[in-house]
């Protein structure tokens, strides 16, 4: 299929089409209204099922029953109804059900603002929910990469039998750019008879099966979750993704940034390498399960001086840095939240400055 | 010898954890002797809810959801929605959908949404030990309401079914008890027409059950069902509050 020209957030509701995702169900909020808008009239035209539910509470139980049901299903919403939707991602979690939820972040916290943010971090990565539970985190830096990664979430669900989240900014949702739909990333929902509740004749069952997230038994709610703690673990080991930028030759600076704020550094970075100064980037695409490694070993070459974590936040994803680099270079946070967005001339100001404290530059 | 009195296919035998003079027993049953008579246990799924009816799966044997507190109405949305070929029920309590989840059953009610909703109400919470719920009467002693409901400052029981009968949206609205054997045979019907409107994808359907909770409101067994019959019935009327036309209506096409 030849490039067409798409708004992110149309795109989003494009990528889940052809992946193979009939169902979305929805409340509206800015930034991200544009694909319950698209899919309206688009669902109608592909025999799907699109609903505009009264409140994102609801809309998240309607995600649960339809992914418990065994279809493919999937909401989109933004930081503020983010935060309504996280205790049925809980349940989800704990009834171990796939389904995809798209955060176009806006500023925080309270009611904020409706300009871009990485202000949910923290949120999505570690506290999406009450217990001992995790959302698969991807984080795209552009409109091509949010439909890819639309479209690898549903089988990624499937594969883990757990939430997984779109993670992007108001800006991936409102920005246009030319975007592809590739054929290859097109999946068929896998086998859920052994779990969904679809009806006994339907999958030829004389048993019933159940969802469900109450173990009232401490032995039995343990079990549940090392399975639980098993799966993420084994999304450690088999999914994390990362993008390594200008890191073969000697930096001594190491940028991390994901997202909107990884495209401003790639710029300033081509700046920089211009003036001779050589800056690698690792820009997390799963933010859970996290690339560990990768930022370890960026941070650890031997001409590397400094990692700088450059964030749309108050400083959210600086502590999975430093998790990373485990005190082996120091590690600075720059940032700014509320809808504007660092600049290049910023960056290399920070870059600039930070090389300065050390001697041999 | 014919067999003329059996346990229903869609009942297990596990014995309830429910108190002595509790009538979630007798609802239940209703409900799977309908879905056994319907023949519909292979295509239905049952939603429960947070209260004491959140082990009912334990009891009915079908496909079961478990739901979070008050938000049935939406998951069984999402599954009729998705599985229009599926009969979905909830089976809530009133302080399930009459306090935490009273936004989703209106909204659901209100798109004629085509699924049933069983709501047992009981005037209580009762799993949690006995605190006042929306539909908790006048002066009515509970463990937060320890002076008797105060209306001046809580305001009166919320009635459910004329609530939700009061939607334009066409629907199947009623509400019976169990307390006697002649009111269990009339229960009986509703909540077979209820399931049997779903199944001619007619419209909503709800059959609102008033039940007892002998243990929490401090009563034997025998009192409990007077006390319903003095005190609740006239406050909560039985009968139909709204059927769904005959013709479907212009605004429904």
């Amino acid at each position: 299929m030849s490039k067409v020209l798409m708004k992110g957030n149309e795109a989003i509701a494009e990528a889940a089409i052809r992946a193979g995702c009939l169902n979305y169900f929805a409340y509206p909020i800015t930034p991200q209204s544009e694909v319950a808008e698209y899919l309206a009239w688009r669902m109608q035209e592909v025999n799907g099922v699109f609903l505009q539910g009264e409140s994102e509470v609801a809309v998240s139980y309607m995600i649960f029953g339809a992914a418990g049901a065994g279809v493919r299903v999937f909401t989109t919403s933004s930081s503020p109804g983010i935060s309504l939707m996280s205790e049925a991602i809980s349940y989800l979690c704990g009834a171990q059900l796939p389904a995809v939820f798209v955060n176009i972040m806006r500023g925080g916290p309270g009611l904020g603002g409706i300009l871009p943010s990485q202000g949910d971090y923290l949120q999505a990565t570690k506290g999406i929910g009450h217990g001992d539970c995790r959302l698969f985190v991807m984080a795209p830096e552009g409109v091509q990469e949010a439909a890819e990664m639309v479209m690898r979430a549903f089988p990624l669900a499937e594969k883990y039998r757990n939430p997984v989240m779109i993670l992007g900014d108001g800006l991936i949702g409102q920005m246009m750019e030319p975007v592809e739909f590739p054929d290859h990333l097109k999946s068929v929902p896998s086998n859920k008879n052994t779990w969904a509740t679809n009806g006994m004749d339907h999958r030829k069952s004389k048993t019933r099966n159940l969802v469900r997230s109450l173990f009232l038994d401490s032995q039995i709610l343990n079990n549940n979750n090392l399975i639980l703690r098993d799966k993420y673990e084994r999304m450690k080991k088999e999914d994390v993704c990362f993008e390594a930028y200008n890191t073969e030759g000697d930096y001594r600076i190491l940028i991390v940034a994901y997202g909107t704020m990884s495209r401003v550094c790639k710029t300033a970075i081509a700046t920089l390498k211009e003036q001779g100064i050589d800056v690698g980037l690792i820009r997390p695409q799963t933010l859970f399960p996290y690339p560990e490694a990768a930022v370890r070993e960026a941070a650890r070459k031997e001409s590397c001086r400094h990692v700088l974590c450059i964030e749309m936040s108050m400083g959210q994803m600086v502590e999975d840095v430093e998790r990373s680099v485990l005190g082996a270079r120091p590690v600075k946070w720059y940032g700014k939240c509320g809808g504007d967005v660092p600049t290049p001339e910023e960056i290399i100001e920070l870059v600039k400055s930070t090389l300065a404290l050390h001697k041999s530059y | 010898m014919a067999k003329t009195f059996q346990k229903p296919q869609a009942l297990s035998s596990t014995p309830t954890h429910y108190c002595p003079g509790c009538t979630h027993g007798v609802i239940h049953r209703l409900v799977a002797e309908t879905i056994d008579e319907l023949a519909i246990r292979g295509r239905t799924v049952g939603i429960a809810p947070v209260g004491c009816a959140v082990l009912a799966y334990n009891y009915i044997d079908c496909d079961f959801q478990e739901a979070a507190h008050g938000r049935a109405p939406a998951m069984a949305t999402g599954i009729k929605r998705v599985r229009p070929d599926l009969i979905v029920f909830t089976y809530q309590g009133d302080g399930d959908l009459a306090s935490i989840g009273m936004g989703e059953i209106v909204h659901a009610a209100n798109r004629g949404e085509k699924f049933t909703t069983i709501f047992v109400n009981n005037a209580i919470y009762g799993m949690t030990g006995g605190q006042m719920a929306p539909t908790t009467m006048p002066g009515q002693r509970t463990t937060t309401s320890p002076f008797g409901r105060k209306t001046a400052e809580v305001g009166m029981p919320i009635r459910v079914a004329e609530l939700l009968g009061s939607l334009v949206t066409p629907a199947f609205i009623t509400r019976q008890t169990v307390i006697r054997p002649k009111y269990i045979q009339k229960t009986k019907k509703a909540i077979r027409q209820a399931f049997t409107y779903q199944m001619e994808n007619r419209c909503f359907s709800f059959v609102e059950v008033v039940s007892t909770c002998p243990t929490n409101w401090g009563m034997t067994p025998q009192e409990a069902i007077q006390w319903t019959e003095d005190v609740l019935l006239p406050y909560y009327p039985l009968g139909d509050v709204k059927t769904p036309p005959e013709e479907e209506p212009a605004h429904a096409k």
